[in-house]
């Protein structure tokens, strides 16, 4: 069971109380992009064995989005975050580091 | 004018593991905007005469109260006939704050679950640990019940008032009362 801790209400529940927006830290790639970043916005995703970066919303508790990092083979949750941010932060990396020494995804590490 | 009735006319499930009743009408008042702001906060305490409550608290007396809804929504109970003038009241003391108070008395239904094992009942439909140290009166849970959105909090050791969407009463009532059918007690929480 994936259970999430939102970081907003502080409510911690299992997923069902929640919805799952994808993957974190897209950039947009709008009119005047080229056709390469536009292709990688609109369909590329990441689609790993492991670490993993997610937006969620509380969407049947406080309504909120935030950010989650979680590991998708053990469910286990490094932490949630804030989604007024553009990249993990460093704790929530630092744990992540802790757990699955050598992890990257994207640009992070 | 006609006059405004309850989703379930009274409904009530008295031979179960607890009682389940529909509450007659509740006035209820959405307050969104800014709780960090005085105008906001007067007019909430204001309205339903009591406190503000803390983050996932609730603060009610009677059929009155403030619930903390999300870190920008209020939920403000009062009496059915007062919500118009309180409405009018908040919008003053609001004054140009960036805020809203609309009335969604209508669109609510609300229960009570009642009986030394209500908390069972909804331990076995919403994904909450409603385990005594973990839940207590004055605090307030929006969450998942089976298939739609609810809010409850405790109004006393043993008794929870629920609200959910008026549409939705039927089959919440309907939930309620079959999770509390007679024997269908776990014991989990006796203490
Ligand atoms: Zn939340």
């Amino acid at each position: 069971m994936l259970t999430l801790t939102c970081p907003v209400c502080g409510v911690t529940a299992e997923e069902t109380e929640f919805h799952g927006g994808g993957e974190a830290h897209l950039k947009r790639f709008g009119p005047g992009a080229t056709d390469d970043d536009l292709e990688g916005y609109l369909f590329m995703r990441e689609n790993p064995r492991g670490v993993h970066f997610e937006r969620w919303r509380h969407a049947y508790g406080c309504g909120k989005w935030f950010h989650a990092a979680r590991c998708t083979t053990t469910l286990q949750v490094f932490g949630t975050y804030p989604a007024q941010t553009f990249e993990p932060p460093k704790e929530i990396c630092d744990k992540i580091s802790e757990a699955r020494p050598g992890w990257s995804w994207r640009a992070f590490k | 004018m006609s006059e405004p009735i309850t989703a379930l006319a009274g409904a009530a499930s008295e031979t179960g593991i607890a009682r389940i009743m529909e509450l007659s009408l509740q006035g209820m008042i959405t307050l969104r905007g800014d709780l960090a702001s005085s105008a906001v906060q007067k007019a909430a305490t204001g309205a339903a005469e009591v406190e503000m409550p803390g983050t996932n608290q609730a603060n009610c007396v009677e059929d009155r109260g403030i619930c903390w809804m999300s870190p920008d929504e209020l939920l403000i109970l009062c009496p059915y006939d007062m919500v118009a003038a309180n409405i009018d009241k908040m919008t003053e003391t609001l004054g140009n704050a960036h805020a809203l108070a609309v009335n969604v008395s209508d669109a609510r239904a609300a229960f009570r679950i009642t009986g030394t094992q209500a908390r069972e009942v909804l331990a076995k439909l919403c994904p909450v640990d409603l385990s005594l140290e973990n839940f207590a009166p004055g605090m307030f849970r929006r969450t998942r019940m089976a298939q739609v959105p609810a809010a409850f909090w405790m109004t006393d050791a043993e008794s929870f008032q629920l609200v959910c969407f008026r549409s939705q009463a039927r089959y919440v009532f309907d939930l309620l009362s079959i999770a509390a059918q007679p024997g269908s007690g776990v014991n989990a929480y006796l203490t």
